[in-house]
């Protein structure tokens, strides 16, 4: 026990601090510590620097309408693994102003911008608090309880008017303007002034240095249409020459609401919408999100549920890692052939998928305490064939195909370059953090579901560069084959889900994070039940929405062509940065 | 060929891609013409061993679809004996409420005798815009009523009216049902003839 | 097409011709050549999408129906494939490409969310349907479509092609043709040609 020596123990959390700073959150069903909003940040950097808390996960809030405060969350944990601490900060409606974390942790800065714009609470001291997910300008913050969008019905689902008199109703015909509009009364179109992205493009960092070019900064939009930015996805980069001296990603082109959707939803409702998050591994999203509900319920998943839940989050992440890394070739200009060969290797597991779940990309296949129906022996063949035969024959060839390729090396190695200390500080997950030497792995720092009792190695890159993201992503699929293999072996019969299928669930009031290591990194839900058949709060805490802070980091300096494949690196998937 | 690709990498990536190009021949020669546009071909092409061309020459060929592949949902019925169409639908109203983006909308008829509610739709709408062919209808049915269909077919020059299928365009009848998924349907006539015994 | 869907026009060619000559008529050989060379934009909304490089992909391969060249410039691309959700943030570049493609163009909505907002129809930032800007010629319903299905939608688009005649083809009319109006950004998304309906439904009543 090292570790107790060096940090000090969470009991004592509360003394260590003068008397009235901090408290025990005694709610029913919550837990962690509730600190005064004046000594945040001193509470935040002595539990970064004091208690070895040096990974700030998630920064959320939830709105209490009733009580009328926001609580403002934050899940703070330590890189050598252990469970997590959390803080809150309460804050009255009104007043809703919070001190910035982004000085500690630099990777709070676009969670703190998404809970601006969606729940309208101020950061003070945030470097750069602008909208990320609406534009400027949009009225009202979304999030709040009290909001309401252009075809709101009812405040949650089922609405009465489906059954047993429903009459068929586009909502369009139930608005004024026959479409998804609303606007502010007294509101005059011609009269309107667009915004002009001022403060973007004035937050830009300008250069003193390259004086010897004799160049002027040129800014150039890359996106939202744009072939290599894997989706609607934008960014605004300055140029001195062909060097990038500044970037700033703009996100939002593919906000579908997410959360205000999953908030009327019931629990169960929520499970297909996860799979639109990340829409090429919808079974991990679906394994992240019934391991917080379940959390919440107290239910023991079967044997042979976990066993096929594992089974397939793996198989999703070695064909995301496939999927990823071919068009990362494809960022550097290999046109299409990578890509083709890998996703030959994804059409096959998505046999299976089909075959398991009825649907190629939207699983929907877990519910709450198992899975919706067995896996036929016939597809555990198939598993089989494909994790002793083909993947690893495949495997070798994309080894002998890229992996020495002078080309992709000499693109890739040294580029987009994060230390260690960085990629923990800007919150990064998953193979970013892992290719920056930092061996954290949410399967073995907080094992979930039956990680803890399967034999797998954490791949850890050590420059931190593209050419290391690549090499864990090829390992991870070696480690995930390993894992299946173990699997296949040891498969137990019994029933695939506790209880009864139902529709309707009782979840119990409380809080609660459920966080899975997804192919692109930690994804977690924050879910919040105050007894309803609907959650009172949904969050995803998306991993390349987080990732993505650390882009501009990782861009400055390097060459524009460069910047394409250090965001493919990152491998965004922009239902899930923008959800 | 690993120490070969450690020095010439570039040469070994060509060497993969010469190496696919020649497979798409060669397992052509080997495996000879059966390997097009018959069942067997199809399905072989989707093995754990397949190499060589990969593509399915849809619409001449069609990939078979599992029995769990859903599109959208349908309305089983049952044919009666003098050919009328007995719907299996109670207007229960499970699926309406499990609907996620809330897309059905069912009028219970009611009894034009009594006047109390009867265990019929009346008029029962999907809106196929809208439907994210989740399957929640389908799985949380406790008439085995609906069901979700295997047509993927579907693409059209107009919207609105004509994607809100009514209950015209929904029902289909049960031997269509047991075509398309006959495991499910002979697993759910048990069920139903266990449920019955006992009673009877 | 096959050599007689080519030469079907209602004239007899003789017998022993028949192996040296071909009739067809200008609308015909129009239409067969532009069917079979249906370039879409590389351009990918959301799920769709990734169902959409999968028809490019090897297993569906849409270079069989010469589609294979995916243009990232709007200028050199036949049909526009809105392949997913698509939000009021992403509307005022979508119709200014759509303004950007060459006539002849075409525009398939892909599943159920580029055709009406789909499941996510009821959220805030979500435009009901991209007809409500751009017309579209084909909508494939599916959440999302498989890739066989978006085959069957590109078929029914060369099968609307087919049935065009140059005589009224819009692009071959005098004039040009009207670009849409971008729609603004503004509280809530402004699209210009209900400017206005907006204002009189946003008036007070008081005012009125
Ligand atoms: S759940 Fe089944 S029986 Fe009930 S209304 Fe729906 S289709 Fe009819
Ligand atoms: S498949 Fe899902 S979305 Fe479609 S009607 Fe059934 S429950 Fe609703
Ligand atoms: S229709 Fe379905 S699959 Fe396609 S973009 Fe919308 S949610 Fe995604």
């Amino acid at each position: 026990m090292t570790e107790a020596t060096l940090v000090n123990p969470l009991e004592t959390l509360v003394e260590h601090f003068p008397s009235g700073w901090v408290k025990k959150d005694d709610r029913p069903g919550y837990s962690g510590f509730i600190v005064e909003r004046e000594h945040l940040l001193d509470f935040a950097r002595a539990m970064r620097d004091d208690f070895g808390f040096d990974y700030l996960s998630m920064v959320t809030a939830s709105d209490y309408l009733a009580e009328g405060i926001f609580d403002v969350v934050y899940y703070a944990y330590k890189t050598i693994g252990g469970p997590a601490l959390v803080f809150k900060v309460q804050v009255p409606r009104e007043d809703a102003v919070v001190p910035s974390l982004v000085a500690l942790y630099p990777g709070a800065d676009f969670q703190e911008r998404e809970l601006w714009d969606l729940m309208g609470i101020r950061f003070e001291g945030h470097p750069d608090l602008r909208r990320i997910l609406m534009w400027e300008g949009f009225e009202g913050h979304p999030l709040r309880k009290d909001w309401k969008e252009p075809f709101y019905e009812e405040d949650v689902k089922p609405f009465k008017s489906r059954w047993p008199e429903g009459k068929p109703i586009h909502a369009d015909d139930r608005n004024p303007f026959n479409d998804n509009v609303q606007y502010p009364t007294g509101f005059d179109p011609e009269r309107w002034v667009p915004e002009a992205e001022t403060l973007l493009y004035s937050g830009l960092q300008q250069t003193a240095h390259y004086e010897e070019f004799k160049t002027d900064e040129l800014i150039v939009n890359m996106g939202p249409q744009h072939p290599s930015t894997h989706g609607v996805f934008r960014m605004v980069v300055s140029l001195q020459g062909e060097k990038i001296v500044d970037l700033k990603p703009v996100m939002g082109y593919l906000h579908r609401n997410h959360e205000k959707i999953g908030e009327r939803n019931t629990f169960l409702q929520n499970m297909p919408f996860t799979d639109r998050l990340d829409y090429t591994t919808s079974m991990s999203n679906n394994f992240a999100y019934a391991l917080a509900v379940e959390k919440l319920m107290g239910l023991q998943v079967p044997e042979r549920a976990e066993y096929i839940r594992v089974i397939m989050a793996e198989l999703t992440r070695i064909m995301n890692h496939f999927f990823a890394t071919g068009f990362l070739l494809n960022d550097l200009g290999v046109y299409f052939t990578a890509s083709l060969y890998a996703i030959e290797e994804r059409e096959l597991i998505l046999d299976i998928f089909e075959e398991v779940s009825g649907s190629r990309m939207m699983c929907n296949y877990f519910r709450f305490g198992g899975v919706v129906r067995d896996v036929s022996d016939e597809v555990l063949k198939k598993i089989h064939n494909l994790i002793y035969d083909r993947i690893p024959r495949k495997l070798d060839q994309f080894d002998a195909y890229l992996t020495n390729n002078e080309i992709l090396r000499t693109r890739c190695e040294g580029v987009g370059v994060l230390t260690a200390d960085q990629a923990i500080a800007l919150s990064t997950a998953g193979p970013i953090l892992r290719a920056s030497g930092v061996p954290y792995d949410v399967r073995r720092a907080d094992p979930y579901s039956i990680y803890d009792r399967l034999d797998f190695d954490v791949v850890t890159g050590i420059h931190g560069d593209i050419y290391d993201r690549y090499l864990v992503r090829v390992g991870e699929i070696k480690e995930s084959i390993k894992i299946i293999k173990q699997l296949l072996r040891d498969i137990p019969g019994g029933p695939i889900l506790a209880g009864k299928p139902a529709y309707q669930v009782r979840v119990p009031a409380g809080e609660s994070y459920g966080r899975v290591e997804g192919p692109k990194g930690e994804l977690g839900f924050y879910i919040v039940s105050s007894g309803k058949p609907n959650p009172e709060r949904y969050h995803v805490r998306a991993p390349t929405f987080i990732n993505l802070t650390s882009l501009a980091p990782m861009s400055r300096g390097e060459k524009v062509a460069d910047v394409v494949v250090i965001l493919g690196a990152i491998d965004i998937v922009l239902g899930e940065v923008d959800r | 060929m690993k120490n070969f690709g450690k020095r010439f990498g570039v040469m070994s990536s060509l060497g993969v891609t010469m190496g696919h190009f020649f497979d798409t021949y060669i397992v052509d020669l080997v495996k000879g013409r059966k390997r097009y546009w018959t069942p067997e071909g199809i399905e072989a092409r989707r093995q754990a061993d397949t190499e060589g061309i990969f593509t399915i020459q849809y619409p001449e060929e069609q990939l078979p679809v599992p029995e769990e592949f859903r599109v959208l949902p349908f309305l089983v019925y049952d044919e009666g004996e003098n050919g009328e169409k007995n719907l299996r639908c109670t207007a229960c109203g499970i699926c309406a409420k499990v609907c996620p983006p809330q897309c059905i909308w069912i009028y219970r008829a009611t009894d034009p005798v009594t006047g109390k509610p009867s265990p019929h739709p009346a008029e029962f709408h999907i809106d196929m815009d809208i439907c994210m062919n989740c399957g929640f209808c389908a799985e949380y049915c406790p008439f085995d009523a609906i069901k979700m269909d295997h047509d993927f077919e579907l693409a059209s020059y107009t919207r609105g009216e004509s994607h809100l299928y009514g209950l015209d365009k929904l029902m289909k009848p049960v031997s269509y049902y047991e075509s398309i998924r006959p495991v499910n349907a002979s697993r759910e006539a048990a069920a139903r003839a266990e449920k019955a015994r006992p009673k009877a | 097409m096959s050599p007689e869907g080519l030469s079907k026009p209602e004239y007899q060619v003789p017998q022993e011709m028949q192996n040296q000559v071909a009739l067809t008529t200008l609308d015909r050989l129009y239409n067969w050549s532009r069917k079979n060379s249906v370039w879409p934009m590389m351009f990918g909304l959301a799920c769709c999408a990734i169902e959409m490089i999968a028809a490019a992909a090897s297993r569906y391969d849409l270079a069989r129906f010469g589609m294979e060249v995916m243009r990232p410039s709007p200028r050199q691309s036949d049909v526009m494939l809105v392949s997913g959700t698509v939000t009021k943030k992403m509307i005022p570049q979508i119709v200014r490409l759509y303004n950007q493609m060459p006539e002849p163009k075409y525009v398939i909505a892909m599943g159920a969310c580029a055709t009406s907002g789909g499941p996510f129809k009821e959220g805030y930032n979500v435009v009901a349907g991209v007809d409500k800007f751009i017309p579209v010629d084909v909508y494939i319903p599916g959440c999302p479509p498989t890739p066989q299905a978006l085959l069957h939608g590109l078929m029914t688009l060369q099968k609307k092609i087919e049935g065009q005649s140059l005589k009224e083809v819009s692009w071959y009319q005098k004039g040009p043709g009207e670009p849409i109006p971008v729609p603004v950004l503004g509280p809530d998304l402004i699209d210009m040609r209900k400017a206005a309906v907006i204002r009189e439904n946003s008036q007070p009543v008081a005012d009125a």
